[in-house]
């Protein structure tokens, strides 16, 4: 195949930045174009349920620093609406096309959209994902709502509960799981994110749904009724439901896609319809579903900002030069803040099987707990113990034995595994995830 | 000037945090918050922070850096 020279990247975010630049710096001098449907410059989304939303830093500071000059070109506010592979051609919404020799897909996902649609169109429904959501959603809570209802107890759920709360605002959070982040952490811990939200204040309702949604006759949303009969009246409503992939514009492209991702292998290469790496078309962040060795057989999703920014490197060294990069020897990691407590996670704690507290104790909001599977230790989450997560790290690069043979300091006495109690989860799956 | 700081590397060591207060807060035992955009008066306090992070997590955008678009 012939060297690059006229390089396409759809979706100008976290993942596709970060792969413009670190093509740039690996030599490439060749056309460069980067496709966004969002009219903004790629900015950070984890400060948006975080330092926006307490009122700290505003919408449009939180713009992704430049780490490599990317003399490219931007058609920002345009989607990309349809792909041919064998033509090597971009559709743009907008009726123009582009020509590319190298493509990377880097689109991410969106906020999945409350359910019923009459009721999504209320004032005062908001979604987060995006740095205009944030915008809005940071205009409602300065205006002093009486309450907030958050649907969906997944890690942004339960951060913009954290940052109503740090505002002084009543918050409800109706969870359908026994716990909040039951999903990526499983029950154990997801009990201590519980016990965080209501010392916090949270009027917490797990196991339960809501079942509708009513508003007033300005169409601006007042409640929600809930399936175990309860009604909540709320002026705000902030429905976080986990994440869509945007791989609607790749149907019929003849490159996989469909609601799990685009499937890639462990260089980032987009798979043909016959299963076969392509060598032209490459994938990275957010919309990636892909083989980790943690995760055995089963593909994965990892909605997690390190994820993104090793994948747009693995991705932009495999185009410059291929088989020089892998994905498939980074551990997963990710990191979420909510009611004063810092929660981080290495490897794949939702592949496991089985859960221990191997430092610390619960009750002092202080521990590491293990997860494993099949005799192995798989993952890790260390809340408000950052500094140990290396350890686990290595222990989850070497294999060790679960339970651990390991000693540590701090370790709890008697402390036994006990069933992980996922939900048949996704391993890795949802950031958002409620 | 624009910043950004690897919470997964960052361990909490809170040096930033002495160094460029007004950027760097510790909030709880183990929570850090950052100003993502600080004041370019703060460069040289920030610079420094980020040269005594232990574990070189704090990413600070060069000067005259490509913006674009
Ligand atoms: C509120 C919030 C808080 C978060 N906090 C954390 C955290 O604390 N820790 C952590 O590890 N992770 C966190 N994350 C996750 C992290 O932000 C994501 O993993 C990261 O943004 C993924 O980057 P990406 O570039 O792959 O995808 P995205 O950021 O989703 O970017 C994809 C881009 O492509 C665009 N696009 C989509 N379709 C098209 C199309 N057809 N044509 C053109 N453009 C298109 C999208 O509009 C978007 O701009 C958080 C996410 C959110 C929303
Ligand atoms: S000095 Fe580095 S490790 Fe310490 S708190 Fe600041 S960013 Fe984190």
């Amino acid at each position: 195949m012939s060297a690059p020279c006229d390089v396409v990247i759809v979706g100008a975010s976290l993942a596709g930045l970060r792969a413009a630049e670190a093509l740039r710096e690996g030599g490439y001098a060749g056309r460069l174009t980067l496709v966004g449907d969002e009219p903004h410059a790629p900015y950070d989304r984890p400060p948006l349920s975080k330092q926006v939303l307490s009122g700290w830093v505003r919408p449009q500071e939180t713009f992704l620093p430049r780490l490599h000059p990317i003399a490219g070109a931007w058609r920002l506010g345009v989607a990309a609406s349809g792909l041919d592979t064998a033509a090597q051609r971009v559709d743009l919404a907008d009726g123009t096309a582009l020509d590319y020799d190298r493509l990377i897909i880097a689109t991410g996902t969106r906020a999945r959209p409350w359910p019923v649609e009459a009721e999504a169109g209320l004032g005062g429904m908001h979604l987060l994902r995006t740095l205009d959501h944030a915008a809005a959603l940071t205009a409602a809570l300065e205006a002093k709502p009486s309450r907030v209802l958050v649907v969906g107890a997944g890690f942004t759920g339960s951060e913009v509960a954290s940052a109503c709360r740090d505002r002084g605002i009543e918050v409800t959070v109706v969870e359908q799981g026994s716990t909040p982040l039951a999903a990526v952490l499983g029950p154990v811990v997801g009990g201590h994110a519980a016990i965080l939200q209501r010392r916090a204040g949270v009027d917490l309702r797990c196991g339960v749904s809501v079942t509708s949604l009513f508003g007033d006759v300005q169409g601006r949303v007042r409640g929600a009724r809930l399936s175990d009969g309860n009604v909540v009246e709320a002026d705000v409503v902030v429905a976080c439901l986990g994440a869509v992939r945007n791989t609607e514009w790749l149907a019929g492209s003849g490159v996989q896609a469909g609601p799990a991702g685009v499937p890639c292998d462990a260089a980032c290469r987009a798979l043909s319809a016959d299963g076969a790496p392509t060598d032209d078309i490459f994938v990275c962040g957010d919309v990636s579903h892909f083989h980790h060795p943690l995760a055995g057989e089963r593909r994965i999703a990892l909605e997690h900002w390190g994820n993104a920014i090793n994948q747009a490197r693995v991705a932009a060294a495999n185009l410059l030069r291929p088989g020089s990069a892998t994905n498939a020897t980074a551990l997963p990691a990710f990191w979420s803040m909510q009611f004063g407590a810092n929660f981080k996670s290495v490897g794949l704690p939702s592949h496991g099987e089985q859960v221990m507290i191997v430092q610390g104790a619960l009750e002092t909001g202080r521990f590491v707990a293990a997860y494993g599977r099949g005799g192995r230790i798989v993952g890790a989450i260390a809340v408000n113990q950052a500094q140990w997560l290396p350890f686990y790290e290595q222990q989850i690069l070497a294999g060790a034995a679960f339970p651990p043979d390991w000693r540590v300091v701090d370790q709890p006495q008697g402390a036994t595994p006990q069933p992980a109690g996922f939900p048949g989860a996704t391993p890795g799956a949802a950031y958002a995830g409620a | 000037m624009r910043i950004l700081v690897d919470l997964n590397k960052c361990q909490l060591y809170a040096q930033c945090c002495f160094l460029a207060p007004d950027v760097f807060k510790l909030e709880g035992e183990e929570v850090l918050v950052y100003h993502p955009a600080p004041d370019e008066t703060m460069r040289e306090r920030v610079l420094r922070a980020a040269a005594a992070c232990p574990v070189l997590a704090i990413v600070v955008e060069p000067v005259g850096a490509d913006s674009s678009p």
